[in-house]
């Protein structure tokens, strides 16, 4: 559907996206990631042909950007990072005025009305846009790119500035239009391409450097779990027991969680699954373990990873990131993290309520979409739920 | 074309550029009738080529905001990503923009229309004159149209196009200064008022006709070239 190959786009001097190829299938969302600057929405503008490019070609269903510019933008519905609006405009007028514009043949009200409805901007139709919500104008963005219903939908950063029920309402309204668009979005935040994408391309200063499935980037990125341990009894006994036992390869405590229990991240050694002797060890020595939970590798650590060679020290990492992890995953509602910030207690009460939602839809979603892979991300699970003292860890999993 | 002429226009008029620029128009314009009026003379062209001035500086009103806005806005990313030529747009908010000129000029009219009751008038001289005024303003609104596409502020569109203004304005007092007969042959062709002056008195001249057309039709070409110049670089 979409075919970049060997893009490049220099400003001056400074080199923006350096010969990024990639092919879009029908049907597929990908999701762009990287920080910041990495060339993400230069390579969207040149896809939809508002950037030309230094080198390298664009084709949109077959259709050259630049060479048959009329034919290929009508395949395409294109959200800028900020949304093309004209704020003196009443949101009825702004899309009369796009349907208008992209000479659209469709029957207009009924056509107009239908996008209305699937972006849920129905009650603000006769508002001006200046006087809309950040959360409204992204709305009437995306509607604005549905107008004519184009193949291929790019969404340079859908969900920037929202608050997080419009996230997950933003998340859902992709999904949805994922069933009958090919659909590119980017994005800084990682569980939002998590959570919405089959395909992952991660970016940074220009390049592609990492192209492939979530769960297959994780996996392939950073393939030791770490797993948190806590357990009850002196720490002194616990550390000792788990020096003790093969396979930990490195181990890191992390204070007092509970009264008299204290949590522990437990490094293993490569492929190395040191859940049951460390269960088994607790047991015998007499501490109770309370929680033991195996992180499954975050595509942030992997994006931290890749992006940031430097960063290297993937261990320190949980600590800083959890907290804005949790805010997005919602699993804070499941789980409550030992040390998280008390102060984020109603967020997560409200999260609570839209959490069924994404559970619900998940797992249905990858075991449609990703084929093959399903079983793959199903394995851990599977091998998880023997684990008594560990109820959380099934919801966990479906989470990252 | 014609969804970015409607856009355009509701946009002047949803905003108060449109009454800003149609008030002064029509302040002014009564005030020379009114003199017309105290005299008892029936020429026309007394209004009209009071006008040249108050044109000059009212234009720059209306374009200053045609592309700059849109750019500083990012609403370009809508235009220039939906399939519509480049040409269409520039086209499109250019009829605008001359559609409200023409509704300033409208009060003229209706003045020669006053005019005939109490006498009768020359049409030759009536034509001519609207004809030219007609011509100035839509080369005026190329050339303003031009300078918007090349900045994101209104305020420096505004500027740069009053500058151009003034330039038009004293070109013809600055060649009389330089005396030389060189300069004043070449400000000749591109004295906008000379040319205007011919159509103030009743003379069809189509070189006068082709040159503001040129002109106009230069601008726009150029303002289109810009704005596909943007995205290469």
């Amino acid at each position: 559907m979409i075919e970049a190959r060997h893009l490049t786009k220099r400003f001056g001097n400074t080199t923006a996206v350096d010969d990024v190829s990639f092919v879009v299938r029908e049907g597929e969302i990908l999701g762009f990631l990287g920080p910041n600057g990495a060339g993400k929405s230069t390579v969207m503008n040149m896809l939809t042909g508002y950037l030309s490019s230094t080198a390298g070609s664009v084709s949109i269903g077959g259709y050259d950007i630049l060479e048959q510019p009329f034919e290929a933008k009508k395949h395409i519905g294109y959200l800028p990072e900020n949304p093309p609006l004209y704020l003196d405009m009443t949101v009825k007028e702004y899309l009369y005025f796009i349907y208008d514009l992209k000479k659209v043949s469709l029957p207009r009200y009924a056509h107009i009305d239908e996008i209305c409805r699937l972006v849920l901007i129905g009650d603000v139709m006769n508002r001006v846009i200046k006087n809309l919500s950040r959360g409204y104008r992204q709305r009437v963005g995306i509607a604005q790119a549905l107008i004519g219903n184009p193949e291929a939908l790019i969404l340079d950063e859908p969900t920037v500035g929202l608050d997080p029920r419009q996230i997950i309402e933003m998340r859902r309204l992709i999904r949805l239009l994922g069933k009958n668009h090919t659909v590119i979005l980017s994005s800084h935040i990682l569980p939002e391409i998590q959570a919405v994408c089959q395909r992952v391309i991660v970016m940074n200063g220009g390049k592609i450097i990492a192209d492939g499935t979530p769960d297959r980037l994780a996996k392939k990125l950073a393939p030791s779990r770490r797993v948190t341990l806590r357990a009850v009894g002196p720490m002194q006994d616990i550390l000792s027991e788990l020096q003790k036992s093969p396979g930990v390869h490195a181990i890191k405590p992390k204070g007092e969680a509970e009264e008299g229990a204290f949590d522990f991240s437990l490094e293993p050694d490569p492929d190395c699954d040191i859940r049951h002797v460390v269960s088994k060890r607790m047991a015998e020595a007499g501490l109770p373990v309370l929680m033991m939970r195996a992180e499954e590798p975050s595509l942030e650590e992997v994006f931290l990873k890749i992006t940031d060679p430097a960063y290297g020290a993937v261990d320190d990492e949980p600590d800083e990131y959890a907290a804005y992890r949790q805010d997005y995953n919602q699993s804070a509602v499941l789980n409550p993290a030992p040390g998280a910030d008390p102060a984020e207690d109603p967020n997560r009460a409200a999260a609570g309520e839209l959490a069924d939602e994404i559970f619900g839809e998940r797992p249905r979603e990858f075991g449609a979409q990703s084929g093959s892979e399903a079983p793959e991300t199903e394995i851990p699970q599977a091998a998880e739920t023997p684990e008594p003292e560990n109820p959380v860890t099934g919801d966990e999993k479906e989470e990252n | 074309m014609s969804a970015v002429f409607k856009r355009e226009l509701r946009s002047y008029f949803t905003s108060p550029l449109a009454y800003v620029v149609l008030a002064v128009l029509y302040l002014f314009s009564g005030m020379f009738f009114s003199t017309l009026f105290r005299e008892g003379s029936p020429q026309i062209s007394y209004v009209f080529s009071n006008m040249f001035v108050i044109i000059l500086f009212v234009i720059p009103v209306l374009t200053m905001r045609l592309f700059s806005e849109e750019k500083r806005q990012k609403t370009d990313q809508a235009l220039f990503t939906a399939p519509v030529k480049l040409g269409n747009i520039v086209l499109g908010k250019f009829f605008a923009a001359f559609l409200v000129f023409v509704m300033g000029l409208l009060i003229a009219v209706a003045g020669q229309m006053i005019i005939t009751v109490f006498v009768a008038p020359d049409w030759t001289i009536f034509t001519a004159n609207l004809l030219g005024v007609l011509l100035l303003g839509a080369a005026l609104i190329a050339v303003g149209l031009f300078v918007s596409c090349l900045t994101e502020s209104q305020v420096v569109a505004a500027v740069c196009s009053f500058a151009v203004s003034l330039f038009l304005l004293l070109l013809d007092t600055m060649a009389e200064m330089l005396n030389s007969d060189a300069v004043s042959t070449v400000t000749g062709w591109i004295s906008f008022n000379g040319r205007y002056g011919a159509f103030m008195h009743g003379i069809l001249d189509y070189s006068n006709a082709i040159f503001f057309l040129s002109i106009a039709a230069l601008f726009l070409f150029l303002s289109a070239r810009v704005l596909e110049k943007r995205r290469w670089s």
